[in-house]
């Protein structure tokens, strides 16, 4: 048993411990290990009556304890994550509601619609959250509702809010489908996502978090079978992104649109916005009954929930072409486009004028 | 377990809890501390002007940049140059530097002697938090510098291409939209032209799926335009420089009646388009 030349090296080593333990990642057994560490230390100490040491060993014995079984609420405890909420919006078809936010540390990039569907045979999940972590707790929830297991991890597009959880369901039997452009998308991209969001997230609730390309890709149209349910995948042109991806469930007529539908949240425009526009009128025609967008109320009515956004980008497209034949610079320009429509979104500033900046350089080539 | 023992477990384990905190927040901030950038910067100095000395640039040289790099991959860049009206130098060339990026130097303008030209925007990829730096070089070889420093944009905005099978598909087409300047000088026509050039500007990053190596770096190194026979403007640029290299910049016309764009790329794919020059611009 290693013996510890002060206090200061003692307590070094409590807590490179409990970091290690705070990591997501790392399992139950190396939490036993963890404590059974501290219990032996603890005997010893208990042994050799150290009077302060002693007193530091069932700190740190306590500490552990609490943290594990989670007697007390410690914040920044990242013990395994609880079951992530989910709603029944149509029989079989779960959903766990985004917050409208940007991803940081306090909400775990808990911030995108993420669902699964059930069927009488396998399950399918359609978007997996912003982190591993996030992932781990979709799973929870899976597993709670039912005993069939994933199949299918779905990705709509390439954002981090939508692919980082991904890890957490590595080493199932599960096809990982999305885009035909997803796989490039990702390779590109990223790393970046991960170094950005590490900024604003913090390393250790991004533990684990990992790049998990499609196993399965989609150029146009494909249907999935999870047992008397199916499932129809479609890819569409550059629009959000250039790799989203919408599932329609038959059964329930409902469609989880990714983010091609924003509702309260602003949309943010990282693929084309008149491509974007285009894509609207083949997503009326989708025959559904509901939809849960990528960003905002889980349940909202078809096809009427596109048109917030297409006023949005009308407003836009419009502001922009008007400074643009008036030969006002980007940088001029992009500071009142869009501006009339602020009242009606969430995060307005956070996107308007990185929506209006690259709208601009892609309609200046009109 | 005495009650002092347990006093002094929970003192221990709120200090616990304070030190390991402590450690998270450390961890989450990433933002350079200034000591950490100038370095950076000094190192540029040396590496790129083989460190001769730097004079402040106010009022010769101004920098315009965003508070924070709203998309990543297009952040707009302005550059005002101008000597007080009794010196007899010319501005030769003004160097744009992005610190923090993976190739910090963005672009190196080359200005014509008689150009006359005051302002230079154009768009360039912003990784993360950066210093930005532009550098004016005299005709006696004097460096005037300013810098402005760049927020990063949100987590899930990248300095990626936005559609690369559209980008190969419109590789080399050229656009030149003409204005009139807003404040003529008196006995001149000093006017703005912007250049447009369809260019995927492959940052080196991305990788093929198929052989699962890299894709070289591809971009445009060279583009040069000229009125007439008289060059305007020559720019030398990297990886930095947004997809689609878009130049806007304000000029004295020579009364030539066309504008000539050159350019040529890594791969030595050469574009080349000419445009009548328009009266009065649009
Ligand atoms: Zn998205």
């Amino acid at each position: 048993m290693t013996r510890h030349a002060s206090k200061a090296a003692y307590l070094n080593e409590i807590r490179g411990l409990i970091t290690k333990m705070h990591n997501a990642s790392i399992g139950a057994a190396y939490r036993v290990k963890v404590i059974t560490r501290f219990a032996a230390h603890s005997f010893i100490a208990v042994h050799n009556k150290t009077g302060l040491r002693l007193s530091y060993h069932w700190a740190a014995l306590v500490y552990v304890l609490l943290t594990y079984f989670s007697l007390v609420p410690i914040s920044f405890a990242a013990d395994d994550p609880r079951p992530l909420e989910v709603k029944e919006v149509a029989p079989g078809v779960f959903v766990h509601k985004g917050i409208n936010a940007l991803m940081l540390a306090e909400n775990g990039g808990a911030i995108a619609n993420v669902g699964f569907v059930v069927g009488a045979q396998s399950v399918a999940v359609i978007d997996t959250g912003g982190s591993r972590r996030q992932g781990e707790a979709l799973l929870k929830s899976i597993e709670q509702h039912t005993d069939l297991p994933v199949r299918w991890v779905i990705n709509t597009h390439v954002h981090p809010d939508h692919v980082f959880g991904n890890a957490a369901f590595l080493g199932r039997d599960v096809a990982f489908v999305g885009h035909v452009r997803l796989p490039d998308a990702l390779q590109q991209r990223f790393e970046h996502y991960l170094a950005a969001n590490r900024a604003s997230m913090t390393e250790r609730l991004l533990a684990g978090t990992e790049l998990v390309l499609p196993t399965e890709t989609v150029a146009d149209v494909r249907q999935i079978d999870l047992g008397g349910r199916i499932l129809t995948l479609r890819a569409w042109p550059v629009a959000h992104t250039d790799s989203d991806l919408t599932v329609f469930d038959e059964t329930t007529g409902t469609l989880f649109s990714g983010d091609l539908v924003f509702l309260e949240h602003l949309p943010s425009i990282d693929g084309s916005l008149r491509g974007w526009q285009k894509a609207l009128d083949g997503l009326a025609a989708i025959p559904a009954t509901r939809v849960v967008p990528g960003h905002g109320p889980i349940d909202s009515p078809w096809p009427a929930a596109i048109e917030p956004e297409r006023r949005y980008f009308d407003a836009l497209a419009k502001d922009l072409k008007t400074a643009i034949d008036a030969g006002i610079p980007l940088a001029t320009a992009v500071q009142t486009a869009g501006e009339g429509e602020r009242g009606d979104w969430l995060l307005f500033d956070q996107f308007n004028m990185r929506n209006a900046t690259a709208a601009y350089a892609e309609l200046e080539w009109e | 377990m005495t009650l002092s023992t347990f006093t002094a477990a929970v003192a221990a384990l709120v200090m616990g809890i304070g030190l390991s905190a402590g450690t998270a927040i450390a961890q989450s901030v990433v933002a350079p501390a200034g000591a950490e950038t100038d370095e950076v910067w000094s190192g540029l100095v040396t590496d790129v002007f083989d460190g001769r000395p730097m004079q402040d640039g106010a009022g010769i040289i101004e920098l315009e940049a965003p508070y924070r790099a709203e998309d990543a991959a297009i952040v707009p860049m302005a550059m005002n140059v101008k000597l007080p009206p009794n010196d007899t130098r010319s501005i030769r060339k003004v160097t744009l530097v992005i610190d923090q990026n993976p190739a910090p130097v963005a672009a190196v303008f080359e200005l014509g002697e008689k150009a006359g030209i005051e302002r230079i925007e154009t768009r360039v990829r912003v990784n993360m938090y950066s210093k930005v730096h532009a550098v004016a070089e005299a005709s006696d070889g004097t460096l005037y510098m300013t810098e402005k420093f760049v927020k990063a944009s949100g987590g899930c905005s990248a300095p990626a291409n936005k559609d690369a099978v559209a980008a190969l598909k419109n590789l080399g087409q050229m656009k030149l939209r003409q204005f009139a300047a807003a404040t003529p000088a008196p006995g001149t026509e000093r006017r703005e032209a912007q250049v447009m050039l369809r260019h995927p500007q492959y940052s080196g990053l991305q990788m093929d799926q198929v052989t699962r190596n890299y894709i070289p770096a591809w971009f445009i190194s060279d583009l040069t335009v000229r009125q007439g026979e008289d060059m305007l403007l020559k720019v030398s640029g990297g990886i930095s420089l947004s997809e689609d290299p878009n130049i806007r910049f304000s000029y004295l016309s020579n009364g030539a009646d066309t504008i000539t764009v050159d350019a040529i790329d890594t791969e030595q794919k050469v574009f080349r388009s000419s445009f009548p020059v328009e009266n009065g611009g649009s």
